[in-house]
């Protein structure tokens, strides 16, 4: 099964935090995701690419840049697996490989509103940094 | 002590593979007063016992170490094999070389360095041994029965038609727990109540059975053989002697506003009720918080029309108290609170129900009469989607780690049911896994789906939204075809998980019997000792234990019946010699011992002692060597280290540590 960079795979473990082994392929996340349509690789099936250490894959997707990080499958995963996170991961991880800012950090202050999660922030800032 | 042998298991390769045994056996030698070593692949074989028991008679051993599994596994076996060579069987010691050596190290060196030192522990602690005699205590012929379900009927009539006396507690008004909530039952669709009800009847009629229902355990003291049990009998406000069951009250009473528990509060009772018509006892109770009698000192209609005159306002509850020699827990289970779970819209539609819900609705004696109807509006739904798993197989914080492991069979037998009786109703399954395991089960969803037409799609359904026309739009996906799926539904059923019940974390509080992290209570063994509990005299029954349906908790019960007869069957116990003891001498009476006793074990008496000559009266600990449990608390909170464990005396572990770090 095993094919790819392990490397790539445990930082994506290591950035989200989370261990896709405890996934049960139950697709709470497919069923809640408000962009599933238009993703090539859908949300349940990002997990199953970080334990096949295929992130190659996962950095190349649309699915990566059609993400709304509205974390509805991070909210509802029921084992703690939270897609959204590696979805997360492998965005910083291509961001990092490409270099470019697309947000500068002196235009976040103007972006925050009170209501506004930080963690939404953090991941559109990632987001546009393509 | 001269004449100590020693006895090396293999445990096959479980202790060998890791632990180099004969390098323990030529260590062993080495310590002082060992007289014999030896190694064996299996040393509680017949064979191995046989090695044993040889060399306790051929080198006239005074003690034995048995390097094995854990004390709990076979310290038993060890000993009755020690007594049979002819020495005292509190003369063995086992030297824990499986579970906390082999199977938790890799590496041989360490493993075999650790058996040494855990060996070199136990054979300084024999040396030590001192030979102890177990006394005797009675054994009271009558078994209490905690919760009156299936699970708690079917062990009482196991245990009263071999002959000895039962009382069943039941909290609620009437026995019958969830079974009698069900309307059918899997895999053969006949009606719960036609199976049910003749066991209630049973039991209500069983010369050796007595009833406590509306009551609860409300303190237990003693042991094994001897537990002392007072039970509250709440305050009915219903004569049981003149109630003749006639119902008019209940159709009397004008407070009419309590959701009904056994409808599962899809409809309303009135204050004075009987859960349900086939209740037993049929005896109602009045619900004080809703009793407008009992509330205000008005109405008093029921009195009025109860041609019995079985209502009494003033009756409080009462106090039983009675001797048991065993008790059973079969506290059985709930469905789980359905907060945590937002998405699935349970709390903003009425239309979104639990499984439990559905039971109701499908039954005849239920709020619909039986009719498959929405609870928003009375329409009859077209499309119904259930939802498995909801709450189950959750390692997040909102649900349960563990499965549930009835839904699967019980949402098949419920698609089944509602295309059987009504053809044009569409019935979606969503489902993570199909878990059929039992006689017939597979062949049972097997057949929801082929003859049936019951749809079974893949995927966790992510949310439920009610839309304005009284719709519920489901979103789930099928991960099989991998597209994402919104479902038009009149009706949701959700699959809750259970939970054990609520009020047995008091209850096995009360018992000292121990339960996991989800509230379920532990066997004595997982596999080899499953109805019984680790504390000596407490059987478990039903789902308290851990999920299952009615076949698999009817087997339970009647395993868990045998045990107590078999306890029953005894005249007398033997009690384990490993008690407290005091030094009268030393002791100054200063009660901390009696405080931190959680057996109520310790008591003091004014005793006439001998002190290097003076003679005087002094006040001093004594320990009731049947209650004590051996715990040792009151050895460690003696201010003066006058109290002792025979078995583990302080000398003796202060002997191991000494050997453990030489």
């Amino acid at each position: 099964m095993s094919h790819g960079n392990k490397n790539q795979a445990a930082m994506v473990k290591e950035i989200s935090g989370t261990n896709p082994l405890k996934c049960m392929k139950c697709g709470k996340c497919s069923a809640s995701c408000p962009a599933f349509d238009k993703m090539d690789i859908k949300p349940h099936q990002f997990v199953s690419y970080v334990v096949n250490e295929d992130v190659e894959s996962l950095a190349k997707c649309e699915s990566l840049w059609v993400c709304l990080s509205c974390f509805a499958c991070v909210e509802r995963c029921p084992r703690d697996v939270k897609p959204g996170k590696i979805v997360d991961a492998a965005r910083q991880i291509v961001v990092r490989q490409k270099g470019g800012n697309y947000l500068s950090a002196n235009e976040i202050p103007e972006l925050i509103d009170e209501d506004l999660p930080q963690q939404l922030l953090v991941s559109a800032f990632r987001k546009f940094r393509r | 002590m001269h004449g100590i042998g020693v006895f090396v298991c293999h445990c096959g390769s479980n202790i060998a593979a890791t632990v180099d045994v004969k390098k323990v056996v030529e260590m062993a030698r080495l310590e002082p007063g060992v007289v014999h070593a030896e190694d064996y692949q299996y040393m509680c074989s017949e064979a191995g016992q046989e090695k044993i028991a040889a060399a306790i008679r051929e080198k006239n051993l005074k003690g034995i170490v048995v390097c094995s599994c854990s004390p709990r596994m076979h310290e038993a076996t060890f000993r009755k094999c020690a007594e049979k060579a002819g020495i005292n069987p509190y003369m063995v010691e086992i030297a824990n070389i499986r579970e906390q050596c082999s199977w938790i190290h890799k590496d041989i060196a360490e493993g075999t360095e650790k058996a040494v030192i855990l060996t070199r522990a136990a054979i300084a602690k024999v040396n030590l041994n001192t030979s102890l005699v177990p006394g005797e205590s009675l054994v009271t012929k009558r078994a209490l029965v905690i919760g009156g379900g299936i699970a708690g009927i079917q062990t009482a009539l196991d245990i009263a038609d071999a002959g000895y006396e039962v009382d069943i507690v039941e909290k609620t008004p009437s026995i019958g727990g969830k079974m009698a909530q069900l309307d059918k039952t899997f895999p053969t669709l006949d009606c719960s109540a036609c199976i049910l009800t003749p066991k209630m009847v049973d039991a209500a009629a069983h010369e050796k059975i007595t009833l406590y229902t509306y009551s609860e355990i409300e303190k237990v003291s003693g042991f094994v053989g001897d537990f002392t049990v007072e039970i509250r009998k709440k305050a009915r406000y219903v004569n049981m002697d003149k109630c003749t069951g006639c119902g008019v009250c209940m159709e009397k009473c004008p407070s009419k506003k309590a959701l009904s528990e056994f409808n599962a509060g899809l409809n309303t009772r009135p204050a004075i009720y009987t859960p349900f018509a086939q209740a037993i006892p049929n005896v109602p109770v009045i619900d004080p918080t809703q009793c407008t009698k009992l509330k205000t000192g008005k109405c008093g209609l029921c009195e009025r029309f109860c041609q019995a005159g079985a209502i009494d306002y003033t009756q409080q509850d009462e106090i039983v108290t009675q001797k048991y020699g065993a008790i059973v827990v079969a506290t059985g289970f709930d469905v789980i609170k359905l907060d945590n779970y937002d998405e699935y819209a349970y709390s903003q539609s009425k239309d979104v129900i639990t499984s439990l819900e559905l039971e109701r609705i499908m039954n005849a004696a239920g709020p619909t009469k039986g009719h498959l109807e929405r609870m928003s509006d009375g329409k009859h739904p077209k499309n119904i989607v259930f939802i498995q798993c909801v709450g189950s197989r959750c390692n997040d914080s909102k649900g349960k780690p563990y499965c549930s492991k009835i839904c699967c069979m019980y949402t098949a037998k419920h698609a089944m049911l509602i295309r059987d009786k009504y053809p044009d109703v569409n019935v979606t399954v969503f489902y993570i896994d199909v878990r059929t395991p039992g006689k017939n089960f597979d062949e049972f969803y097997r057949r929801a789906v082929e003859e049936y037409g019951v749809n079974y799609v893949k995927g966790q359904v992510g949310k439920v939204t009610p839309e304005p026309d009284g719709s519920l739009t489901v979103h789930g996906v099928d991960l099989l075809e991998n597209k994402q799926l919104k479902v038009s539904a009149d009706m949701v059923v959700l699959a809750a998980a259970i939970e054990p019940n609520p009020a047995v974390r008091k209850i096995a509080t009360m018992l000292t019997a121990s339960i996991d992290t989800n509230n379920f209570l532990t066997e004595a063994h997982p596999k080899l000792r499953p109805v019984e509990s680790p504390t000596a005299g407490v059987f478990l029954s039903g789902v308290c234990q851990g999920p299952k349906d009615i076949p698999e908790t009817v087997s339970q019960a009647g395993a868990a019946a045998i045990k107590v007869v078999g306890l029953l069957a005894k005249d007398k116990l033997l009690t384990n010699p490993c008690t407290a003891k005091p030094d009268e001498l030393r002791c100054n009476g200063c009660s901390v011992c009696a405080n931190v006793c959680p057996y109520g074990a310790i008591s003091y008496e004014d005793k006439l002692v001998n002190d290097h000559g003076v003679r005087e009266t002094r006040r001093v600990a004594v320990v009731n060597s049947a209650l004590c449990q051996g715990c040792g608390a009151c050895t460690v909170a003696c201010p003066s280290g006058v109290m002792d464990l025979q078995g583990f005396s302080n000398r003796q572990i202060i002997a191991e540590v000494d050997a453990i770090c030489r």
